[in-house]
Formats: C-alpha cells, structure tokens, sequence
C-alpha cells in the first residue's frame, strides 16, 4: 500500500504542501486550514512536513466516541465523516502527532485523508521532499524523528524553547 | 467579493493612534495592480513631493500583490513604498520570506503607516484584530532580538515580524525593514523612515485565505509555469544549486566586477567570494520563501575559529549556528568594491548587517567610498579610527557595528556615501545615481546598466530594468555588452516588464525561466480581470511614468539621470572591459524619445494622457 514519505533534509520550506492541501480543503489559498504543515526550526536551518502517519492502531478513531473516523479501504487512510462528526474535538487531544485539527467555522475535525489515493501535497512539492510511494513499512519515520528531535534539542540549548 | 485582492487596505495613524480599515480603490487595483504600482499610486494620492522623507508628514506603505500569498510560484512578496531618505526620491523596496503572504491571510492588501508616534511602538495584527502597542523594551533590540522576545510576548509562535534594527532607530539612511530575521526591504533607507515613524515592528497572524476568480484556469497556469522553471537552466540548477552568488565569476569574467569603489572591474579574489566556495564550504542549506519553487536562500554558517576570527560586541546567541547570506550584491559590495576577499569576513560582516538592519550594498559601498578617500589622503587615522584601507575586513566589521549604532566614523558612514563624499570634498568619489550606491554591475563594461542606472526611479539600482540578463546572460537573447544599440530599447522593455512583475506579487527571479505571458493567465485567472500582454506592458509603463511624475514635483529633472564622471570619462585599466567608458550620451536621448519624453527628459502631457495619469 502506498504512503506518504517525507524527507526533511530535503525541505526549503516553501509552503507548497502546505498552500496545496489548504486549496483541497477550502478552495483557497490558506495555510492554516492546511492539514500537513512545515515546522520550521528557523535558526537550525531545518524544515520539516508532518501530517497525519495513518497510524494502524489510531487513536484518533479509538478515542471518537461516535465513529466518525473510518478507515478508507483502498488507501488505508482514516477519514473524518462530516456528518457523523458531533465536533467534540475529542480526537484533536487523543492524537500524539498533533495532526487532527478542529475547523471552528464547521464545528467539526479534519485531517488527512490522502486525497483519496492521490495526495496534493506530494504532488505539489517542488523538490520531492514529500512523496508518495509503495512502501511495506515505513522505513522512513526513525530517520524523520531523529532529525526533528536534534532540532528540537538544538533549539532547547540555544534558549529558543 | 474580491479575488487575488483582499479588498481591504489598513490605515493607521500612530500620531492619533488611529487605525481605520478601508475598501481598496478597485479601478487603482486594475490599473496598477499592486505591490509597487498601487503603492506607488497611493503616495502619488496622499504625500506631497516636497515632503522630508523623515518627517512625520511622508508615509510608509507596505504593498502586496494579487498573487502574493497563492501558490504561484515566487508569489511571496511584499514592496514598501514611501520617499526615501537616501534619494529624496519615490523608493520601491522588495522583500520576500512570509511576512507579505501572512499580511494577506490576515486580510489586507496594504497598510498605510502615517504620522509618528509618541513613544517607540509596533503594530501587532491578528486577523481583525489591530493594536498599536508599546515598543519600549524592543527599542533598541537587533532584528534578531525583536523577533524571537515579540513572539514570545505575544505568545503567538506563527507571528511573521517585520522589524527595524538599530540601525532603523538611529535613522542610518541606507537601514532596511527586515522580515523573517533574514529577508530585507533592503535598499533606499525604508528602515529609516520607519524608525523616523518610532515603528519598531509589524507582527503579523494570518488565518484566512486567498480566494480565486477561476481556481481550475489558475492552477494549470501554475502548473504550466512550475514547469518552466523546472526547465529553465538559471531557475532550476543555477540559482538553487549556487544561490545569485553563481554570478560572482561570471560577472568577474566579463571585466564587470567593480572593485575598490569602482576603480578597476577585475577583483582578484573573486573565486574565493564565489557562489562555488561558499557551497563548498560555508552552506548549510538552501531555504525558499514562501510559495518559492527555486529556493536560492542560502543558510551559512561559520564553524569553530571562523566564527571567533572577528570579534563583534552585538552577539546574538544564534551567531554560531547558521545565518543567511550573503548574496550576490553583498559580497560584492563588501567584498570587491572594498577589495576583502576573505568569505568568512563577509558572512559575518552581512550577518551583522542582516541583525543590525541596514542595506549590506549601500553599506558596504560607502565603505569603500570611505577607503578610497582615505588612500587618497582625504581622510586621515585620527578621523576613522581605524585604518580604512582596502581589503580591511577588520575595517569593515568594525564599521558594521558603529554604522549602524552611529558611533565615531560610523556617523559619517551612515548618511550614504554621497553626503559622506560631499562632506569630505571628494563628491566626484561618489559611485552612484540621484544618491543611491551602484549595484555589482560595472557600467563601462555593460553599456546598458549605464542607461538603467542613470534613469532609475529610486537611484542606482539593478532591480529597475536587469538588463544583465540579456547583455551577459543572454535572456531572452544575447546582447554584446559593450555596444550601446539596442540599449534604449531593452531597458525601456525591462524596465515596463519588471515593473508589471513588481506589481503582481512575484519575484524578479522567475523573469530568468518565464515571461509576462506566463504570469498573464495566472493574474487574470486570479483577479477576474482579463488582462491581455498588452495591458500589462502599459501597466508597467503607467508604474514608471507615476514614479517619474512623482519625483519631478520632488524637483528632480533630466539632469540626474546621469553617472559618476569616472564612468563616463575614466576607462577602465585593465579586464577584458578595459579601455571603455560608458557612453550614456548615445543611450539617453533615444531612450527620452522612446518613452514619449522631450529631449530634456520631461515626461509630456500626451503621454501622461495616454497612460490615464491627469
């Protein structure tokens, strides 16, 4: 099955992603209503996308008290039904990545659903820091999180956090 | 309902601490698009001519485009427009990185800074939600400083600040507003007039979003224009691979590298200030701005003994991890033109420059103003307190602190190299236009940035008409460099052309892979109005011509659009350029008559006429 593999040292920190998956939630242009986001360690010279890993054991699907979360059988993607969701945000808390958000125009959570097997922010990454590939296990979250803790610890030590 | 537009410019007046939020002027908004043209036509509506740039009567516009803050690509960018204290002309400053992206998000076009304020404050902007707030503890901070303690105050970790540096707050006329710690408004003193205004920073939160007139027609021209830049050799290898740093030996080889205040055009330690070197050694990373597909930024850093070679006082705590910089006019203008070619001293020096707030081309063209006047015997050690001789970085770093702070020699620095020439009465040492330094372009060896210089709206400057581009690149086709044919032509072209593109919201560095028949589909597709190549070609000549009207009721005339008498009469000693002057006098009066001009350079009813400017 096919899953998103995001490589920080490759990052610029364009925003591309992040203006491609808000365009696909809203129809404009607005990063904050984008559910994969770059966090930029700006002093550490580090950018890095995260979005929602499709954890197999989600517990954002465990913890929503109404079912509303469901798991897309064809791309493995556990996606929000609008009108199921009671927008309890429930979720948002139970999720350890912080990639569940709560859309407070709609009242209700949104995350990534992949685009349905065809996610904007792969394509719209301009130096294929994202990409969307066949993997069997994903081989790339250690290396992911050790760069994104060296600049989290680099930040602790430069009196930035 | 506007599209590409936010439709809401905002107003505040720090003097009455007003801050009023209006409809933008939507036939302004058509006929000049934005960024530089709208800003442009809101000064030409609001502030007189004859105005002190310092004064709290001028006014500080900070102008988006339709396309800032889409995912067009370079579609980053914000330009402030006011009076410049440097030129005492109308000044268009650009700057990328976040800051105009998250202006729009917020919901505004531009904002109009008026007045000044009682004591230091800034303007903290979260979506609706406008507040003039106290700026006492921040006044006097670096950019650095301001940036990282206002985000903490305010709590809100995703603020985009544009800020002023010391350099700002003692109204140096070459200090620059910057944003994202790095990205810089940079030249004509824009920092100046916002330190004059006690403005030490605009915070910015964005949550909303830019809307579209036609989202399916707009994205396959972006996609259509992504693709360009992929193929286009400058866009897709040479700026992200080098940064604009690549051009250090290019220009080096054509002869047209000024060097020690431009009295040769060869520096002989170009390749160890080279866009190569600084790869190999010195990079970190690349960075984009916002939207940005190319991604020319280049982190630096100064590992173990490079980064304690030079002592500084101002030690941001960040110094030993990594900086931005510098570019290519930076490290020709420290480097070259004062003859150091020493890679770490210019890091450093364009760091300072960076966390201090001023213009790293100005600066260090003053610089070399001042060593060349010190060679010459007309300024002497007990004057500089430190020996100005050229290839000094130790000068140079030295005088990055006190420029900026104003501290002995620093005094005389920080009024531009043609009030500090003046001063010292050596004015035909001066290298520059209406009192803005060159740019890293010799204009005896390309005879067409002689043209472009001379006739820029804001002095000296390689962002009007990048004629380069042609004369040494050969985009969109070769020009020989030394023949002045054609010249009149191609800068009245680029000149109108960038004009346009300052206007939409992108960046000059997309010109190198496409053209306005790229942009076109994207801007109509975004506004709803259907532009035709035509229209903005016009635009950009109605942009020129209001810049133009402006500072003819400023008192300029014809007879400022010239150079230095060392570039038009001393040849240069030796190169592959050697023995030329540049030859303005065959360029200017077909480029007066191009643009409809009289032979004294005045712009003529009928063509103010055409344009819809009475």
């Amino acid at each position: 099955m096919k899953q998103l593999r995001i490589i920080p040292d490759k990052c610029t920190g364009c925003m591309q992603c992040e203006l491609a998956c808000s365009f696909v939630q809203t129809g404009t242009f607005q990063p904050s209503r984008s559910v994969i986001r770059v966090y930029v360690f700006d002093e550490q010279a580090m950018y890095s996308p995260y979005t929602c890993f499709q954890c197999d054991e989600a517990w954002c699907m465990t913890a929503c008290p109404v079912n509303a979360i469901a798991l897309d059988p064809a791309t493995g993607a556990k996606v929000v039904i609008d009108d199921v969701c009671v927008g309890c945000a429930v979720c948002t808390i139970a999720c350890p990545y912080g990639t569940v958000f709560y859309n407070p125009d709609t009242h209700k959570a949104f995350k990534c659903d992949l685009c349905g097997g065809d996610p904007a922010c792969a394509k719209a990454c301009p130096t294929e820091a994202i990409e969307y590939v066949e993997v069997r296990q994903p081989d790339w979250l250690a290396s992911w999180a050790q760069r994104v803790n060296a600049g989290f610890q680099a930040m602790q030590e430069g009196g930035t956090v | 309902m506007t599209y590409g537009w936010t439709g809401t410019v905002l107003r505040v007046n720090l003097t009455t601490r007003q801050v009023t939020k209006e409809a933008l002027r939507e036939e302004w908004a058509r006929d000049f698009i934005g960024g530089r043209g709208l800003g442009a036509r809101y000064l030409f509506a609001e502030v007189n001519p004859q105005v002190d740039p310092l004064s709290p009567d001028n006014k500080l516009i900070f102008a988006t485009g339709p396309l800032t803050g889409t995912n067009a690509s370079c579609g980053a960018r914000y330009m402030v427009v006011t009076k410049g204290p440097l030129t005492n002309t109308i000044t268009t400053s650009n700057s990328g990185g976040h800051w105009g992206p998250e202006l729009k998000a917020a919901g505004y076009d531009m904002i109009i800074v008026e007045g000044r304020a009682a004591a230091p404050s800034y303007l903290w902007i979260y979506d609706d939600q406008v507040e003039i707030r106290d700026a006492g503890d921040l006044w006097g901070k670096t950019v650095w400083e301001t940036e990282e303690h206002l985000r903490q105050e305010l709590g809100v970790p995703d603020a985009i600040i544009a800020s002023i540096g010391p350099a700002g707050e003692r109204l140096v006329r070459f200090a620059c507003i910057m944003n994202d710690l790095h990205r810089a408004a940079g030249r004509s003193g824009v920092g100046a007039v916002m330190g004059s205004k006690q403005l030490k920073a605009i915070a910015v939160r964005g949550t909303g979003g830019v809307r579209l007139a036609d989202p399916k027609a707009f994205l396959e021209a972006h996609w259509a224009m992504k693709v360009k830049l992929r193929e286009s050799p400058v866009t897709s290898q040479g700026l992200p691979i080098y940064g604009t740093e690549v051009l250090v030996n290019v220009i080096n080889e054509h002869g047209a590298l000024p060097t020690r205040n431009h009295q040769q055009s060869v520096f002989e330690q170009a390749e160890e200030i080279s866009g190569e070197r600084l790869t190999e050694t010195r990079l970190v990373a690349n960075k984009a701005c916002f939207a940005c597909t190319i991604a020319c930024g280049r982190v630096t850093t100064l590992p173990g003994a490079a980064a304690g070679k030079y002592m500084v006082t101002t030690h941001p705590h960040n110094w030993k991890i990594a900086g931005e910089g510098p570019e290519y006019e930076a490290a020709w203008a420290m480097g070259a033109e004062c003859g150091v070619g020493d890679l770490d001293a210019l890091i450093k020096a364009n760091w300072l420059c960076n966390a201090l707030g001023m213009d790293a081309i100005s600066f260090g063209a003053t610089v070399a103003a001042a060593m060349e006047l010190y060679e010459k015997g007309a300024l002497s050690l007990a004057q500089t307190g430190i020996p100005l001789t050229f290839g000094s970085a130790e000068a140079l770093i030295a005088m990055a602190e006190k420029t900026a702070y104003r501290e002995g020699f620093g005094h005389e620095l920080a009024e531009g190299s043609k009030r500090m020439t003046e001063k010292f009465g050596r004015l035909e040492l001066f290298m520059g236009v209406k009192g803005q330094e060159f740019a890293a372009y010799e204009a005896r060896a390309i005879q067409g940035m002689g043209l472009g210089y001379a006739t820029s709206n804001r002095g000296a400057c390689h962002l009007k008409a990048y004629t380069v581009a042609a004369e040494i690149l050969g985009l969109p086709r070769q020009m020989d460099p030394r023949a002045t044919e054609g010249k009149a032509e191609i800068t009245k072209l680029f000149q109108d052309a960038t004009a346009t593109v300052d206007a939409t919201g992108l960046c000059q560095f997309l010109t190198f892979g496409i053209g306005l028949e790229e942009i076109l589909p994207q801007l109509s597709a975004a506004t709803g109005v259907q532009y035709t190549l035509a229209d903005l070609l016009k635009i950009g000549e109605r942009i020129w011509n209001l810049e133009r009207l402006w500072n003819e009721r400023a008192g300029l005339t014809g007879k400022d659009d010239t150079l230095p008498k060392r570039i038009l009469e001393e040849p240069l000693p030796s190169g592959p350029a050697k023995g030329q002057v540049n030859r303005l006098g065959e360029m200017l009066p077909e480029y007066y008559r191009l643009r409809g001009w009289d032979a004294e350079g005045r712009i003529t009813r009928e063509k103010l006429q055409e344009l819809g400017l009475v």
